[in-house]
């Protein structure tokens, strides 16, 4: 039998659960209509009389090429920054599973990154890809010109993936290390004895047994770099060059509150919204169905 | 095949020395068994052999190599671990033939060795069925085949059983014997059931606090203890065990006043010494009343165990127990009248815990006499 917290007193309950509904509410539902209606509507960058318009502003954004743009852009960094991001993780976590010398201090220091804000981590790779002046603009030293995210649209891709990584791969860490200290250790040892080295048991032990976590960190990452790579794009490339690092979220910002319309902007939120769900589902459906859980 | 050598093993956790200088030779094809209560340090031993722990002082050598500084598969090791530690996302094919996979085998080849090794554990049926799918004797099965199919030169189990019901374990007990006289690889195997130690080993090595305390035949082991811990450690029901100080060679009493004879030939004790006094509950002879030299046991309780039963008194001031076979019924708070036959009496140091007198072999040879 299930145990369960009864409430006769209803009015106690919803008193208890009123702050939160409330949150909620003002933060969430109250957005995400007013988006809604926006979206359908024209508004006046200054308020006033607004125009029940229907669908006409998708079909403004879908016929505009530079939205494509912008969308093509956003998979490209969610595929690339995806990858990154897991594939250091989970090096960087079988690494101190190992339990080699200095495995705390690695543990401790490999989560850090994810504690700093993205606007910081977007300023410190700023700073050190800084084609003039950064650590990266050695190369430079040697081949002119041959690094520079102010001019060349890859460059510019390149550093906002590993800025985006790099913090990610902080938060994917904790969740592979903890999955992986999960898997009981005389499997490993079983494995040892069969004859299977180090990377043998990484690639026929340990990821195997990985996957749920893996499943879940690839449904979170590429959620992640749709909706929250806000920061990171507006402190270093500002979209730039030349859009090549136009991420849809950074192009509902610019739209709306650079371009003050409030309707194409929110429009995109929708299909972003729809976009991410859509994905969601898609990994929930048919990537799942191929994952074992031990 | 192989034989192995262990010497001066020892082993250091932290601030507490876990194995303190253990010497061991097992000859090529034995069945040695290690027996100790947990903690004794019988699975680091193991674990040391199979080289999932480092070796802190000594060296083991198997077949003639020193393999101190080898990695697990270059020792020619197979391990049964206690959980089974079977693959959970492979197969039954895919687990037991895993470690031919990792050799590279080809496929035919390691079909064919899975076929055969399954029908040896009988597991053919189940071949495509995943670990979860299984009872715990079909995955301890599935853990002998993983571990058979290699050939390897010794073959560790580290209490493979333990996690079985009793009946299953029996059974089991039976094929890995089997399993032994067929494949004839030198196995160790890790336990703290006296039963399994007794039922499986050629040897049994008896472990107590991180030394070996006695390694013998089982039979020798029950027959001429060592020293008290094996004493009360094999066997079962354990040894009475108690106190008692030495009147003249040949005699002992214990407190409450009870003396008991003892052989004279088989313990140098002195008069006045102090001892432990054991003897073994099925030792103990029951006589008719009045009988000479009998002695008075003032029964508490009776313990059924079916083919027997165990009698639980006091024999002076001192808990006894004594095995009574089927036929007559005691009752608490009855007096039985017990012989204790001077040839089955067992005599510690009180101090050391060492038996005194003869060693083990010597005294062999005084009986065969």
């Amino acid at each position: 039998m299930q145990r369960r917290a009864a409430f006769d007193n209803l009015w106690l309950a919803g008193a208890l659960i009123a702050p939160q509904l409330l949150l909620v509410l003002v933060f969430f539902y109250w957005p995400t209509v007013q988006a809604l209606y926006w979206a359908f509507s024209t508004q006046p960058p200054f308020g006033g009389a607004n125009q029940w318009v229907g669908w006409q502003n998708f079909e403004q954004i879908f016929s505009d090429s530079v939205y494509w743009n912008s969308v093509r852009v956003s998979i490209i960094f969610a595929i690339l920054s995806t990858s990154l991001s897991i594939a250091t993780a989970l090096l960087m976590a079988l690494m101190v599973d190992r339990q080699l010398a200095g495995h705390r201090v690695y543990r401790f220091i490999y989560f850090w990154p994810y504690a700093i804000a993205a606007p910081a981590v977007g300023l410190a790779f700023r700073f050190i890809f800084a084609p003039d002046a950064g650590f990266v603009s050695a190369v430079n030293q040697f081949a002119p010109n041959l690094w520079n995210p102010a001019l060349k649209g890859w460059d510019a891709m390149i550093l906002i993936v590993i800025a985006n990584s790099w913090k990610m791969a902080a938060y994917n860490f904790i969740f592979f290390l903890a999955a992986l200290q999960a898997i009981p250790r005389t499997l490993i040892e079983a494995a040892a004895m069969d004859g299977s080295g180090v990377l043998r048991r990484a690639r026929d032990v340990q990821i195997p047994l990985l996957q749920p976590t893996l499943f879940f960190l690839l449904v979170i990452n590429i959620t992640e770099s749709f909706v929250d790579s806000f920061g990171i794009v507006d402190i270093t490339t500002g979209g730039g060059p030349a859009r090549a690092t136009d991420l849809m979220v950074f192009k509902i910002y610019s739209d709306g509150f650079k371009g003050l319309d409030y309707s194409m902007a929110a429009a995109q939120s929708i299909v972003l919204m729809l976009l991410v769900v859509a994905l969601t589902f898609i990994q929930f459906r048919y990537v799942e169905r191929r994952v074992h859980y031990a | 095949m192989a034989d192995i050598e262990i010497r001066g093993i020892t082993k250091t956790y932290g601030p507490t020395r876990v194995l303190h200088g253990v010497d061991l030779s097992i000859a090529n094809g034995e069945f040695l068994v290690i027996l100790g209560p947990s903690g004794c340090g019988k699975s680091t031993l193991l674990r040391m052999i199979a080289g999932l722990e480092t070796i802190d002082g000594g060296e083991i050598a198997i077949g003639g190599t020193i393999v101190n500084r080898l990695e697990p598969r270059e020792r020619g090791c197979a391990m049964v671990f206690q959980n089974y530690a079977l693959y959970p996302h492979m197969t039954v094919a895919e687990n037991i033939g895993y470690a031919l996979k990792v050799a590279g085998r080809p496929k035919a080849e390691r079909l064919a060795r899975i076929g055969e090794i399954a029908k040896i554990v009988g597991l053919e049926d189940y071949l495509d069925r995943k670990p979860s799918q299984l009872s715990g004797g079909q995955r301890q099965r599935v853990a002998m085949g993983r571990a058979m199919i290699r050939e390897p030169k010794v073959f560790l189990f580290d209490e493979p059983l333990s996690n079985l019901d009793a009946k299953l374990r029996v059974q089991m007990r039976l094929e890995i014997r089997r399993l032994h006289q067929r494949l004839g690889a030198t196995s160790i195997f890790v336990t703290h059931d006296q039963i399994e130690a007794m039922t499986l080993a050629d040897r049994i090595v008896v472990m107590h606090g991180g030394r070996v305390e006695q390694v013998g035949a089982p039979r020798t082991l029950y027959a001429t203890p060592a020293t008290r811990f094996v004493a009360s450690f094999l066997g079962s029901p354990a040894m009475n065990l108690m106190p008692a100080e030495i009147l003249r060679p040949g005699l002992a009493r214990i407190a409450g006043g009870v003396d008991i004879a003892f052989d004279p030939a088989l313990f140098a004790a002195v008069p006045g010494q102090q001892v432990e006094l054991g003897i073994r509950p099925e030792d103990v002879e029951l006589v008719r009343p009045g009988t000479e030299g009998a002695h008075a046991l003032a029964v508490q309780f009776v313990e059924e165990m079916g083919a027997s039963r165990l009698v639980h008194g006091r024999l002076g001031e001192a808990e006894f127990a004594v095995v009574q076979p089927n036929g007559r019924g005691t009752e608490g708070g009855e007096t039985l009248a017990i012989a204790l036959p001077p040839s089955a009496i067992h005599l510690f140091d009180i101090g050391n815990g060492r038996r005194l007198g003869l060693e083990p072999q010597r005294l062999d040879a005084v009986r065969a006499a």
